[in-house]
């Protein structure tokens, strides 16, 4: 069915404009129109089912989940509903203190906030539908890792002692509480609700969402075009060479300043890819972009002291590049044919 | 007179949400008061985890979204 697009696109470019494919503008311009209309179109056609499902899920019910798991199983519980939680950057300082208020480790917490921005119903299926299903399941499993190796970290150098007074304060008593009281928290009930309210619910979240995206859309497949249309295949193979160890850390570095969500990098990504960048390395500039964002840094300021701050950085700058190291070094097996 | 107060770290959904209790009250000619809460430890006190979120006179009554017209009226009437 999504040849649709292929189709529409060739009309578009080929017949309408007049261009010809076998120029760098034609091959550019199909790529444009191609993407942005089979993204556009899979994005409110998902994210209103996805959004008719999880009507339901609200963080209370989160947090109960998470607060109920043992250690272990709560770094994966913490991303993985970080990677399934709608929530918008705004709101990540109020979670944050829910979250250890209620008592949750400051790792879990992390891991949380760490996967949140990397993995959305966004990201997933755009990354889908261009590079592929092996692909998508690659990245969700280094994504949720990233969150729970983060917050692992964070909870072995007991990161917790260097949050601010207010919310030290609140994390102790709640874990003073649940020493007293050994019996699992409550678990709030899902609210009831009809189709209608969650119809209502997910053309909200649609509209919403869409109204965020579309311009990174946009911007992602032009800039994704553009590579596609204008850099030769195998140029960065040839230029950057092929997975030298040093290019893992300049991709991270190189993204830092780059601050973009998930939907404006991923179309870049396949670009890249596709033009000779390694795996590994295109991963971590994506990962780096994504995840490590000074605004959201900035925000966090306000619950952390400093040096906090730094060393989560550290932490995440760190974890990055391994994944770009591993995956260099294990993708000649992983995407064989890719 | 009724306390709104309007939680939330400060972002722009918030300031929608105090504008549009603010002009609903005017239409019902309601008089109250709206202040805004962007202290992280304040928003906690209330167990807000998802923002903007209203409280009426110290208690919680919705969060996570900007409310609509029918809900501020409901708010008002109360």
């Amino acid at each position: 069915m999504l040849e649709l697009f292929t189709s529409l696109a060739n009309w578009l470019t080929y017949d309408l404009m007049g261009l010809s494919p076998e120029t760098k503008l034609g091959t550019s311009i199909h790529f444009f129109i191609e993407d942005t209309t089979k993204i556009l179109f899979l994005l409110v056609v998902m994210i209103y089912v996805i959004a008719l499902a999880r009507a339901s899920l609200n963080l209370e019910r989160v947090r109960a989940y998470i607060q109920q798991k043992n250690r272990l199983v709560g770094y994966f519980f913490g991303s993985g509903f970080g990677a399934i939680t709608p929530f918008c950057s705004c709101s990540s300082i109020p979670l944050f203190l829910g979250f250890t208020s209620a008592g949750i480790p400051l790792g879990i917490t992390m891991a949380f906030l760490f996967t949140s921005p990397i993995i959305n119903e966004v990201a997933v299926i755009m990354l889908w539908s261009l590079l592929g299903w092996k692909f998508t399941l690659a990245y969700i499993v280094i994504g949720m890792a990233v969150g729970i190796v983060g917050g692992m970290i964070l909870d072995s150098i007991k990161g917790e002692r260097w949050l601010k007074d207010f919310a030290a304060k609140a994390y102790q008593n709640a874990a003073t509480e649940a020493r007293n009281h050994t019996d699992n928290p409550e678990m709030p009930e899902a609210p009831k609700l009809t189709f209608q309210e969650r119809h209502q619910f997910a053309k909200d979240e649609l509209k919403e969402i869409l109204g965020r995206i579309w311009k990174w859309v946009l911007i992602g497949v032009g800039l994704g075009a553009a590579l596609h249309g204008f850099v030769p295949d195998g140029w960065f193979a040839e230029n950057l060479g092929s997975g030298q160890w040093w290019s893992v850390p300049a991709a991270v570095l190189a993204g830092l300043p780059l601050y973009s969500n998930a939907t404006g990098v991923i179309p870049v990504m396949e670009s890249l890819i596709v033009k000779g960048l390694p795996v590994g390395t295109t991963l971590a500039f994506c990962m780096s972009t994504v995840a490590a964002s000074f605004p959201e840094f900035i925000m966090l300021k306000q619950v952390m002291s400093f040096r906090l701050l730094a060393i989560i950085f550290v932490i995440l700058l760190a974890n990055f590049m391994v994944v770009g190291w591993v995956i260099n070094a294990i993708s000649p097996w992983l995407f064989s044919g890719f | 007179m009724k306390r709104f107060e309007v939680l939330g770290t400060g972002c722009k959904k918030c300031v929608t949400t105090a504008e549009s209790i603010e002009r609903v009250a005017q239409e019902l000619g309601e008089s109250i008061e709206v202040v805004k809460v962007t202290d992280p430890a304040k928003i906690m006190e209330y167990q807000v985890m998802s923002t903007p979120a209203v409280a009426v006179d110290g208690t919680v009554v919705h969060s996570g979204s900007i409310p609509d017209h029918a809900k501020i009226v409901s708010w008002l009437k109360a």
